[in-house]
């Protein structure tokens, strides 16, 4: 692996701001726990999205006053969350519902790896003696009709997590359409990654250097400006 | 006349069998029927297969029935926990089974089971270990995996209200697995806050229809899992340490 340089691409909440711009109004949107969770923060002035939790409610709001929680009013990370008007419940099956058929608009997911064909892998290392855990994780890129990867472009010690082939077990093959990371927004294409967008301050060659597949470059817009 | 209420936990849950498989409402703590979990505890069933999603928390409810190793196997999909050790830990000896299954997917599994349909075919997680070993076949191109439906001796779950009749209605995100567990049980038993009289339950607002439910009980002021394990307890209650008292 070549030394890499120190490079100083977007954090997590400008990641999530990013990733925010590009959800239309009225969109039914469910967020995965942690990164995906911020995006929640950062929705554009004049836009509303309807929050689905899988554990069964649609017009899910923030987390209430610290202290002012209900048990039995929770996201599916177990926190504390608020009901906002025209919220509805609903049981598991009329949830997963929602998300196996097709209803809801976008899924947005944290991941250990991507494929340059869209398989995602999030769910496990697949270590020996470790406790496997989905949840509702692929039933989600099955089903909903947009998914949205939001994620470090790299593992803590510098390994890619964009690459040729997934080496951890599979929660979807070819499902993944954007991938928003500290150093740019990539597409999966049918002929493979595709970057959209360099975060500010980064160029290609960095970000080729820290991703396991080819990448393409940006299409030139029409009309630049 | 038609009165399904039972006078206590330990009534509703008394004739649960070694060996029986048995759904368990609940989404982490929300809608878990503590009460009922206990009083299996008490009961003593061994050998129980149980259908949840999580497998608790703490060692209080659903944790200190696997804690009372009275549960060798769990279907459920995250059986994972911030703070508790006792699925892990079985998991590992090996006394505990797992079958993991896709949240949706366990959900439809239910849903089926309780509708009469034996089983149907999904997208979800083809080309996943999950769906090792099942049959694939394509529809309309794309590929989906077998599932077969699930069904149970007994479902114990958690209303807001119920009444005589056994309608039942449920509080916010508690609702989550307990309509479908009702329907795939033989014999469903549901620990309800408020217990009414038929015709105290506005018809239109009923969500699980009494059909789908065998007992009911009255458990006033349920407990949540979180209150009990920062409380420090833990099922059964420790029991006073004699040599302390000398």
């Amino acid at each position: 692996m070549t030394e890499q340089t120190a490079v100083k691409g977007r954090t997590r909440e400008q990641m999530a701001q990013r990733l925010a711009l590009d959800i239309p109004n009225g969109w039914y949107v469910n967020l995965g726990i942690g990164i995906p969770e911020l995006v929640a923060r950062f929705v554009p002035e004049g836009r509303t999205l309807v929050y689905h939790t899988e554990n069964g409610l649609l017009g899910m709001g923030p987390s209430p006053d610290e202290g002012a929680g209900d048990p039995e009013l929770i996201n599916a990370g177990k926190r504390h969350v608020t009901a906002l008007p025209g919220a509805a419940y609903f049981h598991h099956a009329d949830s997963f519902a929602m998300i196996r058929g097709g209803h809801l608009d976008l899924s947005v997911l944290g991941a250990l790896q991507v494929a340059h064909n869209g398989d995602l892998a999030n769910w496990s290392t697949g270590e020996p003696g470790a406790i496997p855990a989905v949840g509702g994780a692929m039933d989600l890129v099955a089903g909903v009709k947009k998914v949205f990867v939001i994620t470090q472009h790299t593992t803590r010690d510098g390994a890619p997590k964009l690459v040729e082939s997934c080496s951890y077990p599979l929660t979807g093959q070819r499902v993944v359409d954007r991938v928003y990371t500290d150093l740019a927004v990539i597409d999966v294409t049918p002929e493979g990654f595709r970057v959209v967008e360099l975060s500010p301050g980064v160029d290609f060659e960095t970000v080729q250097e820290r991703t396991g597949a080819p990448l393409l470059p940006a299409l030139t817009p029409a009309s630049a400006d | 006349m038609i009165d399904k209420r039972v006078a206590s936990v330990h009534d509703a849950v008394a004739d649960v069998f070694d060996g029986a498989s048995v759904m368990i409402g609940g989404f982490g703590e929300a809608g878990s029927p503590v009460e009922l979990i206990h009083a299996l505890i008490d009961q003593g069933a061994r050998d129980l297969t149980v259908i949840s999603n999580n497998t608790g928390s703490g060692e209080v409810g659903l944790a200190a029935l696997l804690k009372a190793r009275r549960v060798t196997k769990v279907i459920c999909s995250f059986p994972k926990t911030a703070n508790s050790t006792v699925f892990p830990e079985l998991y590992r000896e090996g006394f505990t089974e797992l079958e993991l299954v896709p949240q949706g997917t366990l959900a439809e599994r239910i849903r089926a089971g309780g509708a009469g349909v034996r089983a149907f075919y999904t997208p979800t997680a083809v080309g996943t270990p999950l769906a090792q070993g099942k049959e694939i076949r394509d529809f309309e191109g794309r590929p989906c995996v077998l599932e077969h439906g699930l069904t149970a001796d007994f479902a114990l779950i958690k209303g807001r209200v119920a009444d005589t009749h056994g309608n039942v209605l449920y509080n916010k995100t508690a609702r989550n697995f307990a309509p479908i567990m009702a329907m795939a049980a033989r014999c469903t038993i549901v620990q309800a806050a408020s217990v009414v009289e038929a015709g105290a339950v506005d018809p239109e607002a009923v969500v699980t229809p009494g059909i789908f439910v065998d007992r009911v009980v009255g458990v006033a002021d349920p407990a949540h899992e979180s209150a009990l394990i920062a409380a420090g307890m833990s099922y059964p209650p420790a029991q006073p340490d004699r040599s302390e008292r000398a």
